[in-house]
């Protein structure tokens, strides 16, 4: 059975995200019988299966049951108080968090966001998205469950827009609350191709550049320049890859991208590859939207069949292009582009080193661009509807249109696309949440902006993001907010290197420890300078803002901070000390109280 | 012959193309610290411990190539504190006895303490609970020891082409497995390997030989590590 | 003028510390000279009664009688040193740290392979203080002023260490006498 797994996909080792899906989808877990004929196959190591299967958090080396219930610990939802609905289902299942019942049909897990935070509590059964939890709802959840044995029928309304059709059958819903001209305006399919064919990749690359298109992930680097360095890079065979492994808490735009205007995404990609030379494309899909998967298929093959995608697309000799959606497999880390990229390879999603960058050696050593969803979104309609066009949306640095996932402490969360720009203060105003005391900006790895910042302005010149924004309300715990944040980095680090590994451990053991009120005034110092260390000396860019959430609220909201801390005892004892505590062991097991000194 | 110069701390270095800075820096006799680098070992950028300011960014020195111009900060107050803060956190994340380890003296990430006079981490110990895979006739793995620095799994893989180490987990649960069920035993690692002798620490030791050198004549008993590469540099002129 | 005051401790150590610092060889006779020695094992001054100018201790925190003495040291003493790998760590004592406290009486006192107890009972007396569920160092416990560590720390460290702190000078320990073996 793992043998006929891995002919499917022709015992290419590259395949490897596959291989382990399938297997699992198959036997429930990735056995270590399994992992040796795996490694047999593709002519690879049992480790190296091993650790691709312990990587990924959907992949499971131990037996799960025969439904896997994720629940998200994005901080969006304990807002809505996700605790109680992870209580109500241990309490009905009658196991914790991380367990199975005994009868091996259901195990209980938390993963990280899901990309349903204005939506939530959420989680994934299985594959299929199960939103607005309740405690209530959980009873009946896990009835229907057990007794359908399929979690498709836990579907009863559907969402709006795709979301009802057949290929989706999913109760999310879209929640676009803002349409802008760029993203969610009508499109022509092969509209933007036409137009980019009809000139030389140089000067698709230049109308890009021209439109000082940005990308939309964070970074906000330069597109054009990104696929100028990849057109002209040594090599004939190039690389495109779409991010669309959104991770970052808050964020879920690309979500609603790919589920309305998947069609634009394509025609974005397709541009790409024109423009840098690429025959290939490929689509990283995040695990979490597994079931976006067998609609966006449909959608490719519709493509080839209208001579879009394949051979001489458009009518354009030379022009061969194809997409290929790979999917991901619960690893927040993978959104960034060089994990992204071991991660198609079949490795452990660890980013690398660079130089050399993507666009020099990437995919398999080849040239490669990696764009966010959004980003190529924007690089369709430039093409369709002209450089100039796109360029006088928005600010002189950031052009353009960005979307906005906004979740939290608001009337109205959802998607808006908005011309950037735009300051704070404006922005609460659209969204309902006026009397928010903080907005995390760019999601965990952003800024907590405090009121006195309102007047920021939103755009790469002032406060980047690359879509997420979490509205905090005034009676909210602001270090209980960084707490949940520091938690998802500890939770997220690759491992590869030390200061992201360890240091965020660190953070979140003094941050904690503030918070239960046994910190010290010089506990302060300690952090700022494990931030810094870990921000300055991690690897890639998931290490390089790990311990914003803590960094930023220190800046931003030194007061929470200083209003827990204590000063020194009297008896010289350190006030972390707990002593009563340090004795419980020994009063419990010899039936004693310490002798008063 | 040099292809090129750049300078490390106002200092004009020679280097070839294709050289990383840790490199260049070597031949000049510029020790910048390290410890997940080894010689004849593709870079694995883990430890970050070489960190330096390549034009004023944070970069992996061991990873980093050279470049003609190129202005390099390594010897710098902000540097040493970073890079001592990362020696202690692989101090706390793990389970280092020195007083009985093998490898003690001889020790890298130990020296490193030293050279950076580390008294005690200012971190709050983590004492993980950690495994010792006895089950080779010739070398044990003692998890407790291991920084994650991957020299193992590197050596094994390149240098002699056998894959028997590789990281599993992520994040803090990161640990090197071995690439069979039932331990190292069951692996074709021999004792020669360089994967069994590349280890800083003391996680991976060859059984049978420990304490062969007494102490006062240990690797780094009487000199700093690094003083090796530092005895390259020209003296500077007499008068300055 | 009256001689600065030095007190020692050992918690849960092995008193190796102790005889490095009677390892000074005849620099001792010196010492005496400079310090006068306080509350100590050395002397079995049992009390504090005069305020110490530095406090040695080596050593890991174990049991609450440990942290009795670290907070008496704390109060009464300027200076207070972690002296040694034990006091700076945990040391070997903190190998327990790895086992529940529980299973570790049991190991001690019944299981152990070379236990001989035929009253198969644990000790508890209440004169016997009560362990505490893992070894601490000691700045986990009290705020420790400086780390000297070493099992044991050279002499010549201790040695060092004592005349800078009775000088008032900085502490710069030539390269060999900071060591963790």
């Amino acid at each position: 059975m793992v043998k006929e797994v891995a002919a499917r996909y022709g015992k290419d080792r590259t395949r490897m995200m596959d291989i382990v899906r399938d297997v699992q989808a198959r036997f429930g877990h990735i056995s270590g019988a399994a992992m040796d004929i795996i490694a047999r196959e593709v002519n690879s190591h049992r480790v190296e299966v091993e650790g691709v299967v312990t990587f990924y958090a959907f992949y499971s080396e131990k037996p799960n049951g025969r439904h896997v219930i994720r629940i998200t610990d994005c901080v969006t939802a304990r807002m809505r108080h996700a605790e109680e609905v992870v209580e109500a289902f241990e309490k009905e299942l009658g196991i914790k968090v991380g367990g199975t019942t005994p009868d091996g049909q259901i195990t209980l897990e938390m993963t990280s966001c899901i990309g349903l935070c204005d939506q939530g509590p959420a989680a994934l059964i299985d594959d299929v998205p199960v939103t607005y939890i309740t405690p209530d709802k959980v009873k009946g959840l896990l009835r229907h469950l057990r007794e359908s044995g399929d979690a498709t029928t836990l579907v009863k309304t559907l969402g709006e827009g795709n979301n009802a059709l057949d290929l989706v059958h999913s109760m999310v819903i879209n929640n676009i609350r803002k349409r802008g001209d760029v993203i969610f305006a009508s499109l022509e399919a092969g509209a933007s191709i036409k137009n980019a064919i009809a000139i030389s990749p140089n000067e698709v690359i230049r109308s890009v550049k021209t439109a000082r298109l940005r990308g939309r992930g964070g970074a906000g680097f330069p597109a054009g320049m990104k696929w100028e360095f990849a057109r002209n890079a040594a090599g004939k065979r190039k690389i495109l890859v779409c991010n669309a492994d959104e991770g970052e808490p808050g964020t879920f735009k690309d979500r609603v991208i790919l589920t309305e205007v998947p069609g634009l995404l394509f025609e974005g990609m397709t541009v790409a590859g024109y423009a840098i030379g690429a025959a290939e494309g490929l689509l990283y899909l995040r695990g979490e939207y597994a079931y976006l998967k067998p609609y966006l298929d449909h959608l490719l093959e519709q493509r080839r069949a209208k001579k879009l995608l394949g051979k001489s697309v458009a009518g354009k000799s030379g022009f061969d292009f194809d997409i290929r959606v790979q999917l991901g497999a619960g690893a927040y880390v993978c959104g960034e582009e060089s994990a992204l990229i071991r991660s198609c390879e079949g490795l452990r999603g660890s980013p690398r080193d660079r130089p050399p960058f993507p666009v020099e050696k990437g995919y398999l050593d080849l040239p490669t661009v990696v764009n966010n969803v959004e980003t190529l979104c924007c690089a369709a309609r430039v093409l369709e509807k002209g450089a100039g066009w796109f360029a006088q949306i928005g600010s002189e640095q950031s052009s353009g249109t960005k979307l906005f996932s906004v979740s939290g402490d608001c009337r109205r969360p959802g998607v808006y696309e908005l011309p950037f720009g735009m300051t704070l203060t404006e922005f609460l105003r659209e969204v309902g949440g006026d009397d928010a005391q903080a907005v995390q900006v760019g999601g965990p790895s952003g800024t907590c902006v405090d009121r006195g910042q309102f007047g920021r302005k939103l755009g790469f010149e002032d406060l980047p993001t690359g879509g997420s924004m979490i509205v905090i309300g005034p009676q909210r715990d602001i270090l209980a907010v960084a707490s949940a944040f520091m938690e998802f980095f500890v939770e997220e680090s690759c491992g590869w290197c030390a200061p992201c590994r360890i240091g965020n451990v660190l953070i979140q053991e003094r941050l904690e420890r503030i918070r239960a009120g046994k910190g010290l005034p010089e506990d302060l110092m300690y952090l700022e300078d494990l931030c810094t260390t870990v921000k300055k000396t991690s690897r890639c860019g998931l290490g390089q803002t790990s311990p914003n959430p803590v960094a930023t609220t220190l800046q931003n909201f030194r007061k929470a901070y200083e209003a827990k801390l204590l000063s020194a005892r009297e008896d010289g004892r350190q006030p972390t000390f707990d002593l009563r505590a340090a004795l419980s062991e020994a009063v419990r097991v010899q039936g004693r109280e310490p002798v008063a000194h | 012959m040099s292809d090129f110069t750049f300078t490390i701390d106002g200092v004009e270095v020679p280097a070839k193309r294709g050289q990383t800075i840790l490199e260049a820096a070597d031949a000049a006799g510029i020790y910048i610290p390290r410890l997940c680098w080894a010689k004849d070992l593709a870079p694995g950028g883990h430890c970050r411990v070489c960190t330096v300011l390549v034009n004023g960014r944070p970069q992996s020195a061991c990873t980093h190539p050279a470049g003609p111009g190129m202005v390099v900060d390594h010897d710098t107050a902000e540097l040493r504190a970073w890079r001592k803060n990362i020696v202690e956190m692989l101090f706390v994340e793990g389970n280092h006895y020195c007083m009985f380890c093998e490898k003690s003296g001889n020790c890298e990430l130990q020296a490193l303490g030293y050279r950076m006079g580390m008294t005690t981490p200012k971190y709050p110990y983590m004492f993980p609970q950690r495994t010792v895979d006895a089950t080779h006739p010739d070398v044990m793995v003692d998890h407790n020891r291991c920084i994650a620095c991957g020299r193992c799994v590197r050596a094994s893989r390149d240098l002699d082409g056998k894959n028997v180490f590789q990281f599993v987990q992520r994040g803090h649960h990161v640990r090197v497995a071995v690439n069979a069920d039932g331990g190292l035993g069951r692996t074709n690692l021999s004792a020669a390997d360089q994967a069994a002798q590349l280890c800083p620490v003391g996680a991976i030791l060859i059984k049978r030989v420990g304490y062969a050198v007494p102490v006062g004549r240990r690797l780094y008993d009487v000199k700093p590590i690094g003083s090796e590469i530092e005895a390259k540099r020209a003296p500077a002129p007499s008068g300055k | 003028m009256a001689k600065p005051k030095v007190a020692t401790a050992s918690l849960a150590g092995c008193f190796g510390c102790h005889m490095s610092i009677l390892d000074i060889d005849e620099r001792i006779l010196k010492l005496a000279e400079l310090v006068e020695f306080h509350k100590s094992p050395i002397n079995d001054i049992k009390k504090f009664s005069e305020r110490c100018l530095v406090g040695l201790i080596e050593g890991g925190c174990a049991n609450d009688e440990n942290v009795h003495v670290l907070q008496d040291f704390r109060k009464n003493c300027d200076v207070l040193i972690s002296l040694g790998d034990c006091a700076t760590m945990g040391g070997l004592p903190a190998m327990r740290n790895h086992v529940p406290l529980e299973e570790c009486l049991a190991e001690a006192y019944l299981n152990g392979p070379t236990v001989h107890n035929p009253t198969k009972q644990i000790p508890n007396d209440p004169e016997i203080p009560l362990l505490l569920n893992k070894v601490y160092p000691l700045h986990e416990v009290v705020k420790i002023d400086l780390h000297l560590p070493g099992c044991p720390p050279p002499a010549d460290a201790i040695w060092e260490v004592l005349v800078a702190l009775l000088n008032n000078k900085p502490i710069d320990l030539k390269y060999g006498l900071l060591r963790y073996d």
